[in-house]
């Protein structure tokens, strides 16, 4: 099978890889380009793990083709926080305690800073439910919440 | 430990050591290393629940293009039926090894036959495809009553029910049957007023952990073999490996790599053994990762589980009996936690005449696994709603029957000690006390309430500290950091050497730099690999103490430790820990200092739970509206991780309550092998769990450390389960309380 | 299905032209969030795309007095945030707002969630409350199909090949008509309906019911229009005993399965609890509309 040749941008930076037509993008982050910051838990769009933007738009990577990252602006996890800092979000969820084996956490950064740019003052209810599609064994989701309303919050207060 | 003390960084909540890693993506998890070379295995799972492996014909597969190894039970060097050490669960070699991969019989839907590695994991899909493969298809027995039931058929033909008093001269899918006994049952009974009983069901349960088994493996002729695994206890990974593959200990190095939740499931090898297996044959490095549907229905779960119990009591409220009789699925292989559910089921109760038998029985499904207080949840759970039950008969407040009948210092237990200092009272008192328990309930609002007892375990535990000339440390322990363990090793070593806790930094070392450490399981790791932790630092301070003294040519006893700097106790001399570490070369080399213990002395954790719950009479859904974790932690060393632990636990408890449950088809097959109908509970789902942390100290760990990560999963069957009894009136039996099942029990049809 | 190849057309033109002339299994794709996971499960049979999604107008939409003309690939994500939509069409915005997690809804589509035709569909129910219709294009020109006339059993409908579905057709609701959707799943989310039901209902001026659509999904091999529920509601004030007669209709036409999402009594008792709530607050925002 003729790989594909696919330009894209992720997170701000110009990329091109080649891809078998069958790859999705999830493939394509973690096994060629070796972007393993976004996870897989499921392959199948149920556990959030691969939590990705697609211009701008929260999905799943896995229920994307690596093709039909042609033209299109990606965002994951490596584009949030710098080497050497944090996203608020990010320093939120350490403060509270909100990951414990942490292996949903990069999906729950990218779907909360998703939540907050679509809505910075969300509820408990309405963050409890934008992000039902986030799974978390370890928590219970308590310390999760709390962290992403202090986000939210310590964000409206510096805008 | 005595009396409480004062602490400077214990009971703090700092930000973990691992912190940056997990919320940047750049931690690296048991999927996440590739290696030059490296090519991808695939495992052909059975399509039936029960059947005889007919013909098995791979040469198809082997001759398609890109194939370089295949992969089947043959490849095992005769391998014999001695018990290994698997972390929670039990094992022989020779179930582990026809686990991993089959021999001639099939015994669960997803029973791994035949692996294949090729360049690619599509050339390795499409290959299995190939594989030539007739079965004999058997019925299959899916529940304990069925595989009890005489005439049953039979899954293997050469097991014979240990435990009888005479010895069996059939065959039965009954593996053991136990008993733990205490006093007179049947005077207990007789001196009864009120008597309680039910027969109970839960069933089979995932662990549930997001990341799935994965693992890159490179075989290496010399002696140099490596297994990155995700794993809570690498050190079990060798010696499963290298037991299934004849290889000596040290020529097997296993890396934990970061670990994406585990409750137990994670405590057996699936794939390293056969990852290696097609790396030697290949000669490259293979990668294997389960896909989501493999791991429902090969992993894991827990034991579906049917119980009856009687409890019997005085009108004054005094349990005076308590008998139970426990059946559980331990899949097809033996050794489910049934020990573990009789020691556990009646132990939150200080009652004279007790009697309970268990009974480990096989069935056509995945191999059960440790799951988070292996069978205590299933056990308690009976006895929990029993107790609610006899409150009610008698007049009383759930909370104040449970304390007046409440285990506590000096009790004996069914299973052997007498309790040394335990929290149930205090957690029972913090419970009645709460906010919680104040609020009134509204129309169709129920409340339940449950107590949990697991013993938490010790065992071995090694750690070395080294330290830098610039007085920063390295913390090299063993144990797998499944949930901020990190954190805690972090902050005892600190206070013990009386430095900041940044100055020091954990890391998991691999099999090969440190020493045997027991996986973590049975909340282990913050007690026991704990005291390793705090024995190296004690080392490490008694070395300072040394290098100061022969520079200040004084004896050791002359010198005081006093927050990080050696004092000199006959003059002014001062010197910090990092200006002795600079001046190390000068005073005999670096210091590192060392921890290996065989830890005894674990301390129990009751725990007690508070769910309120609202149920729709209409469609039979439940929805829990408000809910309280008390445990007592022995010392709370970070107290978020500690809420962290009990309010994780409560979900999933809370889940397996209401909609967690394996759906088999009449053929045996699994019907819901997926995120998508396993219903684990999602964050619109839930309600804030309120954690109070109680402490009342271990005196066998220097800091008063009880295990915090079991005890939190034990409540919540009952604590929910009861709750919904008492929002609608009758009776509840089996879980899970799924909207129809609720519906059921509200029509009358329960 | 592996995908063995990936087309990308511009327009509906050539999307058409792909669909037809090759040998290899050809499916269109929106969203892609059933079509991915199903050409993952068996990866052995060749499968050829065609993404709609470079195609401007399958990714529009437009609403004016004729009513609304939706682009079928456009993502739920993004249809859910229409405000002039949801104020007409609430009880469709409620169905694609359940399509799945957030994540989902960035992907999933309510041509694809038709066009997949699951039985379990939440906007089909939702469509055929409000009198949806479809335009379907291909080689031999275009027809127009009633969404309820469109799927024709699980997983299939009359699209035949070479067609592909151009626009989601639905007129507009006058005063006094509104529309509603509601279904059960086990948890609060990420669940496949155990049932669902879309009502719409047009009061007059005295608050009688002078038309009504019920529909219900998940139980049956197709989403059902019952009839006879309506007609129950068509006439009275819709006080609680005429509900309740839709909802004894509604379960009476009802066809279930058991599965691993429910068994047939609980979705036949579900079902009708669903009319009668998903009435109630259709009724509602029909009285706010007057």
């Amino acid at each position: 099978m003729a790989k594909l040749h696919i330009t894209t941008s992720i997170n701000g930076e110009a990329t091109e890889f080649l891809c078998e037509p069958h790859e999705t993008l999830l493939d394509v982050l973690r096994n060629d380009l070796q972007m393993t910051g976004t996870k897989e838990g499921c392959g199948s769009g149920d556990c959030g793990a691969c939590s990705v933007t697609v211009d701008g738009r929260l999905t799943c990577a896995c229920l994307v083709l690596g093709v039909e990252a042609a033209g299109r602006e990606i965002g994951t996890i490596e584009g949030i926080g710098g080497s050497d800092k944090l996203s608020v979000i990010q320093e939120k969820f350490l403060e509270h305690a909100a990951l414990q084996c942490g292996i949903c956490t990069p999906g729950l950064v990218v779907s909360t800073q998703a939540l907050l740019e679509q809505n910075p003052n969300p509820t408990e209810a309405e963050a409890r439910y934008f992000l039902a599609g986030n799974l978390c064994r370890c928590t219970g989701y308590d310390k999760i919440i709390r962290a992403v309303l202090d986000a939210a919050a310590t964000m409206r207060g510096a805008a | 430990m005595s009396e409480a003390r004062e602490f400077k960084y214990i009971g703090q909540s700092t930000i973990r050591p691992d912190g940056f890693d997990k919320v940047t993506g750049r931690a690296n998890y048991g999927a996440d290393l590739s290696l030059p070379g490296m090519i991808w295995g695939k495992i052909l799972r059975s399509p039936h629940a029960h059947a005889m492996i007919k013909r098995l014909d791979t040469s198809r597969a082997e001759a398609f293009p890109g194939v370089l190894a295949v992969a089947t039970h043959s490849d095992f060097p005769s391998v014999t039926d001695q018990a290994i050490e698997s972390g929670e669960g039990s094992l022989t070699l020779l179930d582990l090894a026809r686990n991993v991969l089959a021999k001639d019989k099939v015994l669960y839907h997803g029973h791994a036959v035949v692996a294949i590695a090729a360049k690619t994991s599509a050339i390795a899909e499409q290959a299995l495809a190939l594989i030539d493969i007739e079965y004999e298809v058997l019925k299959p027995v899916m529940d304990v009553r069925e595989a009890m039931a005489a005439g049953a058929p039979i899954l293997h033909p050469d097991m014979f029910t240990q435990g009888l008093a005479e010895k069996p001269t059939t065959a039965s899918n009954v593996a053991t049957r136990l008993e733990y006994k205490m006093g007179d049952i049947e005077a207990g009974f007789k001196d009864a007023e009120v008597v309680v009983e039910r027969e109970f069901y839960t069933p089979t349960a995932h662990q549930g952990y997001i990341e799935p088994h994965a693992c890159t493996v490179r075989y290496e002729k010399d002696g140099q073999s490596m297994i990155w695994c995700s794993t809570q206890g690498h050190f079990d990974v060798r010696a499963s490996t290298a037991k299934l593959l004849g290889l000596d200990l040290g020529k097997l190095k296993v890396i934990a790599s970061e670990i994406g939740g585990g409750f137990g499931g994670k405590t057996t090898v699936y794939l390293e053994p056969v990852a290696l297996i097609l790396s030697r044959k290949s000669g490259r490095p293979v990668k294997m990762i389960m896909d989501r549907d493999e791991v429902f229905k090969a992993t894991g779960p827990g034991s579906a589980t049917r119980s009856w119990v009687k409890i019997g009591a005085r009108k004054d409220g005094t349990i005076t009996a308590m008998q139970g009789r426990l059946a559980y699925e331990a899949g097809a292989f033996k050794g489910s936690p049934v020990m573990m559910g009789c020691m556990t089921a009646f132990t939150p109760y200080a009652v004279s005449n007790m009697y309970i038998e268990g009974f480990d029985v096989v069935v056509n499904k995945a191999k059960v696994a440790a799951y988070r207080a292996p069978g205590a949840p299933q056990a308690e759970f009976a006895v929990e709603m029993l107790v609610n039950e006899l409150a009610v008969k008698l007049g009383r407040d759930p909370i104040d029957l449970r304390l007046q009948n409440a285990a506590k210092e000096g009790t004996q237990t069914i299973y052997g000690p007498k309790f040394k200092r335990v929290g149930l009272v205090e957690c029972l008192e913090a419970a009645r006390d709460s906010k919680h328990y104040q609020q009134a309930l509204a129309a169709n609002q129920g409340r339940g309430v449950a107590a949990g007892f697991w013993f938490n375990v010790g065992g071995q535990s090694s750690v070395h500290i080294n330290m830098n000339p610039d007085g920063t440390g390295t913390i090299v322990e063993g144990s797998p950091d499944i949930g901020g363990s990190r954190a805690s090793m972090q902050m005892m070593a600190a206070e013990a050497m009386g430095i900041e806790p940044g100055r020091l930094k954990p890391i998991i070392g691999d099999t090969e730099n440190v020493a045997f450490s027991a996986g973590t399981g049975g909340s282990r790791t913050t007690f026991a690999t704990g005291m390793a932790v705090i024995e190296a630092a004690e080392d490490v301070v008694a070395q300072m103490k040394q290098r100061a003294a022969s520079m200040w040519n004084v004896t050791a006893e002359q010198v005081e430790w006093v927050d990080g700097v050696a004092l000199n106790t006959a003059g002014e001399d001062r010197l910090s820990l990092a200006e002795i570490c600079a001046g190390a070369d000068r005073t005999g080399g670096q210091i590192s200092g060392r921890g290996n213990i065989n830890a005894r002395g674990a301390g129990p954790s009751f725990a007690v739970h508070l769910c309120d719950v609202e149920v729709d009479k209409e469609t039979g859904k439940v929805d829990v509206v408000r809910y309280t974790a008390v445990q007592d932690a022995g010392k709370a060393i970070h107290p978020k991780y500690v809420e962290g632990q009990y309010q994780g636990g409560a979900v999933q408890g809370i889940g397996w309550a209401l909609n967690e449950e394996y759906i088999y088809g009449a053929d045996g097959l699994l019907e819901n092998a997926g995120f998508l109908d396993y219903r684990i509970p999602v964050a619109s789902d839930l309600p804030m769990i309120d954690a109070i942390i109680v402490e009342v100290p271990n005196k066998f760990h220097p800091y008063g450390v009880r295990g915090v990560g079991e005890s939190g999963i034990i409540p919540p069957l009952a604590a929910v389960g009861y709750a919904v009894e008492n929002a609608i009136g009758v009776p509840v039996t089996d879980l899970p309380l799924s909207p129809p099942r609720v519906f059921n029990l509200i029509q009358g049809k329960g | 299905m592996a995908v063995v190849d990936y087309n990308a057309p511009q327009s509906v033109q050539e999307a058409v032209a792909l669909l037809s002339g090759s040998d290899i299994k050809t499916k269109v794709m929106a969203g892609g969030t059933d079509l991915i996971i199903q050409s993952k499960s068996q990866a052995v049979e060749p499968l050829r795309v065609v993404d709609l999604k470079h195609i401007a107008e399958m990714m529009s939409y437009s609403l004016d007095d004729g009513g609304l003309s939706l682009g079928p690939c456009m993502c739920c994500a993004e249809f859910t945030a229409l405000h002039d939509v949801e104020t007409l069409y609430p009880g469709l915005v409620e169905a694609a707002y359940l399509i799945g997690s957030t994540q989902v809804q960035g992907r999933a589509s309510i041509g694809g969630n038709l066009c997949n035709s699951s039985p379990a569909a939440d906007t089909i129910p939702a469509l055929i409350a409000i009198g949806a219709k479809c335009r379907i294009v291909g080689a031999g020109g275009e027809r127009t199909v009633a969404v309820e006339d469109f799927v024709t059993g699980v997983g299939r409908n009359c699209m035949q090949s070479g067609e592909l579905l151009q626009r989601i057709l639905v007129a507009r609701p006058a005063p006094g008509s509104r529309d509603a959707y509601l279904r059960f799943i086990p948890r609060t989310e990420m669940d496949i309906a155990v049932a669902g039901a879309g009502i719409s209902v047009t009061l007059d001026s005295q608050g009688v019911c002078t038309a009504a659509r019920v529909a219900i999904g998940a139980v049956a091999q197709t989403a059902l229009l019952v009839a006879s529920a309506a007609d129950a509601l068509i006439g009275t004030q819709l006080d609680d005993a005429s509900v309740a007669k839709a909802a004894a209709a509604a379960s009476a036409a009802a066809s279930p399965i058991t599965d691993r999402r429910g068994t047939i009594e609980f979705r036949r008792h579900i079902v009708g609890v669903l009319v009668k709530r998903a009435t109630l607050i259709a009724k509602e925002r029909a009285q706010a509309s007057l």
